[in-house]
């Protein structure tokens, strides 16, 4: 494996803290008892920003820390959370957002994480829960496809408006103009 | 914003405390793969009240953890509901009998095999749940670096660890202020507003959050890497201790566990325990 560069780790290590106080702070959705989760948009924005290394790992270690102090690692969901990271962070490689942003780029950012999220509650979370606990297949898919689409939602308003901001807080190349 | 709920480190003078964190984790990892392995509920339950007997020994009161285990028990009550709504017959497949109790109304029937299935599935979550917290609540978190660095996890990725855990209450604490500063400013995050609005409103507080964290970010690195960070292949931890014969006493305990548990599962070739044929 490559060796992480000092600022992957210390981006791994914040990433994964903002990952699991999001997680924990309650933000109430129309759906009872389920809540917005905002970490996987910012799990997003750092995917994007730092990679797809960065975007596993802060999934990981955020996930197994909101899991461990609350009922116990439930794992498939863990990994499944590590794998939106990896997908997010593919997919959007090499997409240099301290460039500044433009529509296209905002276009890949969400197939990423629209992808990202079917794959990971549709077919990771759910084969994984069969394997590891043996549950109906028919709860876990109705339940994958909630998260899913609730994902999706969020990481999609929350993540775009949160990459927008950070793009207009970089100052461009060339972007000092001659005043008349 | 209420402050949340979280478990942390508990320190208390106890042989489980005494344990070097590499024990803990590599006890805490066998435990919770003979618990994901296994179907077989004689394992489950031995599993269960080894795990009550470890957590008298640790000194850990269950008034320290009530708001977990509150957590846990909603949790698991909510997955077998959901279960048993989708599928109030997978039991039956499952164990391939069929023993009717009684009948709620359509196809809620409830039978012998579901009833069974929801206990085994239960004892799945419950057994962990007890090493888990233990694991959390009697780990130096400063020791925990050098516990995975023991296991092989490159230090990179064990320092990312360490500055997760150290960086959580930082985190948190800015969280609040600055939420409290935006809902001084008219923002609104509970469930008065419509859906739509309260994503965009979320955005008020997370994009400072992240904009902080990411100078955070610049200025732990520069300091990491001007100390020298990441130049060797290895590091040496100043909290690492070496194994004592209580440590390897511990390992050995959960190696016979794991093993027991893959044999005693896999025996007959079934994963699962069938007491109805």
């Amino acid at each position: 494996m490559k060796k992480l560069s000092v600022k992957s780790v210390v981006a791994i290590g914040i990433g994964a803290a903002l990952f699991f106080v999001l997680g924990k702070v309650a933000i109430p959705s129309p759906v009872p008892n389920t809540n917005i989760s905002l970490q996987y948009a910012v799990q997003a924005v750092f995917a994007t920003l730092f990679g797809p290394i960065a975007g596993i790992v802060i999934g990981f270690i955020g996930h197994t820390l909101i899991d461990a102090t609350s009922y116990g690692p439930w794992w498939s969901w863990i990994i499944a959370s590590a794998f939106v990271g990896l997908v997010i962070g593919l997919v959007t490689m090499k997409m240099n957002v301290e460039e500044g942003i433009d529509s296209k780029k905002l276009i890949r950012f969400n197939v990423a994480q629209v992808i990202a999220h079917i794959l990971a509650w549709g077919l990771v979370a759910p084969v994984l829960d069969i394997l590891i606990y043996a549950e109906p297949i028919e709860k876990l898919f109705a339940q994958g496809l909630m998260a899913a689409v609730a994902n999706i939602i969020t990481t999609g308003i929350v993540g775009t408006l949160l990459l927008l901001g950070y793009a207009k807080t970089v100052v461009k190349k060339g972007s000092l103009e001659k005043e008349d | 914003m209420a402050k949340v709920a979280i478990l942390n480190y508990i320190k208390r003078p106890s042989p489980i405390h005494e344990l070097t964190g590499t024990t803990k984790l590599i006890f805490f990892i066998a435990w919770s793969v003979a618990s994901m392995v296994t179907f077989d509920t004689r394992i489950l339950i031995c599993m269960l009240l080894i795990g009550a007997v470890i957590f008298r020994i640790s000194q850990i009161k269950i008034r320290d953890i009530s708001v977990v285990l509150g957590l846990a028990a909603v949790f698991l009550l909510l997955n077998n509901l959901f279960i048993y709504l989708f599928t109030p017959e997978y039991g039956v497949e499952l164990y391939e009998s069929r023993n009717v109790l009684f009948t709620i109304v359509g196809r809620y029937t409830v039978t012998a095999q579901q009833l069974f299935y929801h206990l085994n599935i239960t004892l799945k979550v419950i057994c962990v749940v007890p090493i888990a917290l233990l694991f959390i609540a009697c780990t130096d978190p400063s020791e925990f670096a050098a516990s995975l660095a023991r296991i092989g996890v490159s230090y990179r990725a064990g320092y990312a660890v360490s500055l997760a855990l150290r960086y959580i209450p930082d985190v948190q604490r800015e969280y609040r202020n600055i939420s409290q500063a935006q809902q001084a400013r008219g923002i609104d995050l509970s469930g008065k507003d419509k859906l739509f609005t309260r994503l965009k409103n979320s955005v008020a507080i997370l994009l400072p959050l992240i904009l902080s964290s990411l100078n955070r970010i610049e200025t732990v690195s520069n300091a990491m890497e001007l100390r020298g960070f990441g130049k060797e292949e290895k590091r040496t931890w100043y909290t690492r201790r070496r194994l004592e014969r209580n440590d390897w006493l511990a390992i050995g305990f959960a190696v016979i566990i794991l093993a027991v548990d893959m044999t005693v599962t896999f025996w007959d070739g079934s994963r699962y325990y069938n007491p109805f044929i």
